[in-house]
């Protein structure tokens, strides 16, 4: 029996349907989002998991001639309304890209951007905030002393962890996760993936992967997606122990993808 | 039959060797002569004084001066129709028919004759708005004949940003204009500066569109406003060549001049070069 | 989109619109300024009269003379500079390692950036008096100097296109001729000229209409005399050189000045005509190699 009904709902989808031009990319996608946990994104190259992802901080926006349809919810308020304020949205979402995108800034000015962007200057609260999220993502002891540094100059590790850090410092209540440690060593990727099991006790997140050992290592609820469909949706123990869909089980097991 | 290839090879590799031979001794040979004769002109009046007997004797410090305000008019009038141009085209304008017109402007005005700018400049900004013959005439046909190339510099800079950081940006809740003006912007610079730097050059350069419009062939004193008409470098080494009465005398004169502005195109032009060589290497 | 990122946008866009304005500016002006003079003389008077005595009476305004002189100017500067400047890009593009790359190109940038009239000084103090002694004339300020230092001053264009034509020649047509046994000068003459081929035409006609365009190095160096040549050691005086020259002394809104004008459409016309054939070839070849347009 699924405990689902302990959790809390952050975010909810309900029949989504997604066009890049005329080419439908998701289809009837029905999903829940519980907050407080992570909730994985799987399924081969091309089967709509980082469009669903994008959608969820209307990221595809930046697609021109790209259409949605149906609602996606966050608290019970549907982001595509109207007079939803898309900067605001992604100010409570948050998101990592899949190759570290540091601003060739330095350390500093990387953390402090989401602040200086919503017009803060009382550099005081900029620092404490800095600081706090540094700390959060364990990145502070590596580089307390250099924060003037490049953020160029750091490894990618510490980079992809600076770019965590940095979404963290305008304190998100979901945080996307678009394949983050694609372009990883397994060290660094082992402290990703720490830090995301760390960070669920304050934050929504969810990430995408292709990797189903990095899923079943640091979610919570796994989505199974093929060909722009959700096939299977539901813990991740169950998902991955007792598949209930043949296309599932294929793919876990590495028959196709 | 072997033999016969490796030589026709070895023939038309000497012939192409000759063709960059004959490019590198052009330009050696003209900074050569130029060099050569011009140095015996330099000296601190030259720079400084005004000119004197009708030309024949003092400096040509008026030229100098003329040519510097000139070059900073016309970037005054092109940098920021160029930028604003440049960002238009990348960041707001999806591919349609509105960029294809634009881009085709861009295109067919880089390619108008210098002189046609001049017969622009004198109908448009003399007549027409009655700035007559002044730095400001002058330097609004310099800033239109030079904008194409701030246009194309500044596009390849800013389309050469990588969309990650643009995505990082507005996933941090930042706006658009926050993300060109506080991401793009600073990435592109050293591209758009280099594509400025080029514009100096080529605008110290030109002289067709400011014969119209902004040059005088003889001033007394220096120019004292932007209305004023001016004397330039380059207008002047044409004047020296091809009025007064003591060609002997105003050629060593033109050597001066043409060794001034050689000296300040070709330091411009490979500051610029170095620039953007620097540039590729740190994008790799 | 909030109110103030939509103002952006739009002030932007007008911004963007400067160039499709002043190229209808200078469209217009030209043909404002020049169609009076058609009024006078007759367009194909104009243009195919085949005297120019713009002050005497009765004035004559034929161009025939200046529009010869340009093309014979032209052709004469595209006879060098096609076979230097494409035989310098094959050169750096093909033979030159990349140490010598790094030096020849920005050399090659920077014969380019000279300004035209340092070319019609050095032209007019150093090759003038050399042509008229080599050959014996009576002056060496001629047709055959100006385009002599015309093709000079294509070269950069002529190599840096062709060069760019030449870069986008994909790896693998290379590859598989060297594959099928052929030498470097059997590749480059049989498979990299023929697939770079309309690439390298751009380059000699962008180069015509720079050619055709440069003022200040006709002016010093051919000699200026308003006549149809008959041999390549004439002096000629052609369309920039004259409108360059004679529009300080033409009374404004007399019948010389709007001439002058019309000298002016007509160049503007020829070069915007080679422009748009250079265009329209170049995004053939980019279409042709599967690229972006």
């Amino acid at each position: 029996m699924d405990n689902n009904f302990k959790e809390t709902v952050r975010v909810k989808a309900d029949n989504i349907n997604f066009f890049y031009g005329s080419k439908k990319a998701l289809n009837g996608i029905n999903m829940n989002i519980y907050a407080n946990k992570v909730t994985a994104l799987i399924g081969p190259s091309g089967c709509g998991k980082s469009t669903f992802l994008r959608l969820i901080n209307r990221m595809n926006d930046l697609v021109s001639s790209s259409r949605v349809e149906g609602q996606l919810l966050l608290d019970n308020k549907n982001i595509f309304d109207k007079d939803i304020d898309v900067v605001e949205l992604r100010r409570r979402v948050g998101m990592v890209f899949q190759k570290p995108n540091p601003f060739p800034k330095s350390i500093y000015e990387n953390m402090a951007y989401g602040l200086e962007i919503k017009g803060i200057k009382d550099k005081k609260y900029v620092d404490e905030k800095v600081f706090e999220s540094l700390k959060k993502a364990a990145l502070w002891d590596e580089i307390k002393d250099r924060l003037n540094d490049s953020a160029l100059r750091l490894s990618g590790g510490q980079q992809q962890r600076l770019c965590i850090a940095r979404c963290l410092v305008v304190e998100p209540e979901v945080i996307l996760f678009d394949e983050p440690c694609a372009s990883l060593d397994p060290i660094s990727t082992r402290k990703i993936e720490e830090l995301i099991i760390e960070l669920k006790q304050f934050y929504t997140i969810v990430i995408v992967t292709h990797n189903m050992q990095q899923a079943a290592r640091v979610s919570d609820y796994t989505a199974f997606m093929y060909l722009g469909d959700l096939i299977e949706f539901g813990q991740t123990e169950k998902l991955f122990t007792v598949p209930k869909d043949k296309r599932t089980e294929e793919y876990l097991t590495g028959k196709f993808g | 039959m072997m033999i016969k290839a490796v030589n026709a090879q070895k023939l038309g590799f000497a012939a192409l060797f000759a063709c960059i031979i004959i490019a590198l001794l052009v330009l050696g040979s003209l900074i050569y002569f130029i060099f050569s004769n011009g140095i015996s002109s330099f000296s601190w009046t030259f720079f400084t004084d005004i000119p004197r007997k009708s030309m024949t004797a003092g400096g040509v410090g008026p030229a100098i001066i003329g040519t510097i305000y000139l070059v900073l008019g016309s970037i005054i009038v092109s940098v920021p129709l160029g930028v604003i141009t440049a960002i238009y085209l990348c960041e707001y304008s999806p591919k349609n028919v509105i960029v294809n017109i634009i881009r085709l402007s861009v295109n067919n005005l880089a390619g108008v004759p210098s002189v046609v700018f001049g017969l622009f400049g004198l109908a448009v900004f003399v007549k027409l708005f009655n700035f007559h013959v002044s730095i400001l005439s002058g330097s609004l046909t310099l800033g239109i004949l030079i904008l194409p190339g701030i246009i194309s510099a500044s596009y390849e800079a800013i389309i050469a940003v990588p969309q990650s950081l643009r995505e990082a940006s507005y996933a941090l809740g930042a706006t658009q204009i926050q993300t060109i003006g506080r991401i793009v912007l600073p990435s592109a610079l050293p591209g758009i500066l280099t594509g400025i730097i080029l514009g100096v050059g080529r605008a110290a350069g030109e002289t067709a569109p400011i014969l119209f419009t902004a040059a005088t062939f003889y001033a007394r004193s220096y120019p004292s406003s932007i209305m004023s008409d001016t004397m330039a470098l380059p207008y002047h080494i044409y004047v020296l060549m091809t009025e007064g009465t003591k060609p002997e005398i105003q050629k060593m004169i033109a050597y001066g001049c043409a060794l001034i502005l050689l000296i300040l195109v070709l330091a411009v032009s490979a500051i610029a070069i170095y620039l953007r060589q620097r540039q590729r290497r740190t994008y790799g | 989109m909030k109110i103030s990122e939509k103002i952006y946008k739009n002030v932007f866009m007008v911004v963007a619109f400067s160039s499709l304005i002043f190229l209808t500016g200078i469209v217009l002006v030209l043909f404002i300024e020049g169609l009076p003079a058609f009024s006078v003389t007759g367009i194909l008077s104009f243009i195919f009269g085949k005297s120019w005595y713009p002050t005497s009476t009765p004035p004559e305004f034929g161009i025939m003379p200046l529009i010869s002189a340009s093309f014979v100017v032209s052709v004469g500067a595209m006879l060098f500079a096609i076979p230097v400047g494409i035989g310098s890009a094959l050169y750096i593009h093909e033979i030159a390692g990349e140490k010598q790359k790094m030096f020849l190109k920005p050399i090659i940038e920077l014969l380019g950036a000279i300004p035209s009239i340092i070319f019609g000084f050095f032209g007019m103090v150093i090759v003038a008096p050399l042509v008229q002694k080599v050959f014996n004339l009576s002056t060496g300020q001629c047709a055959f100097t100006g385009a002599l230092i015309l093709g000079v001053m294509a070269i950069p264009v002529v190599c840096s296109i062709a060069e760019d034509a030449l870069s986008v020649v994909p790896k693998s047509f290379r590859e598989a001729s060297f594959a099928l046994g052929a030498n470097r000068w059997q590749t480059l003459l049989k498979v990299i000229i023929p697939a770079a081929g309309s690439g390298i035409s751009t380059a000699i006609v962008l180069g015509i209409s720079r050619v055709m365009g440069e003022t200040m190095t006709v002016l010093l160096v051919t000699g200026g005399a308003a006549q149809i040549p008959n041999s390549i050691f004439s002096p000629v005086r052609p369309m920039t050189s004259t409108i360059a020259a004679e529009m300080g002394e033409a009374a404004v809104g007399g019948v010389h000045f709007h001439a002058l004008f019309a000298i002016g459409l007509v160049l503007f016309m020829i070069t915007l005509v080679l422009n748009m054939i250079a265009e329209y070839i170049g995004r053939k070849y980019r279409v042709k190699l599967g690229l972006d347009v």
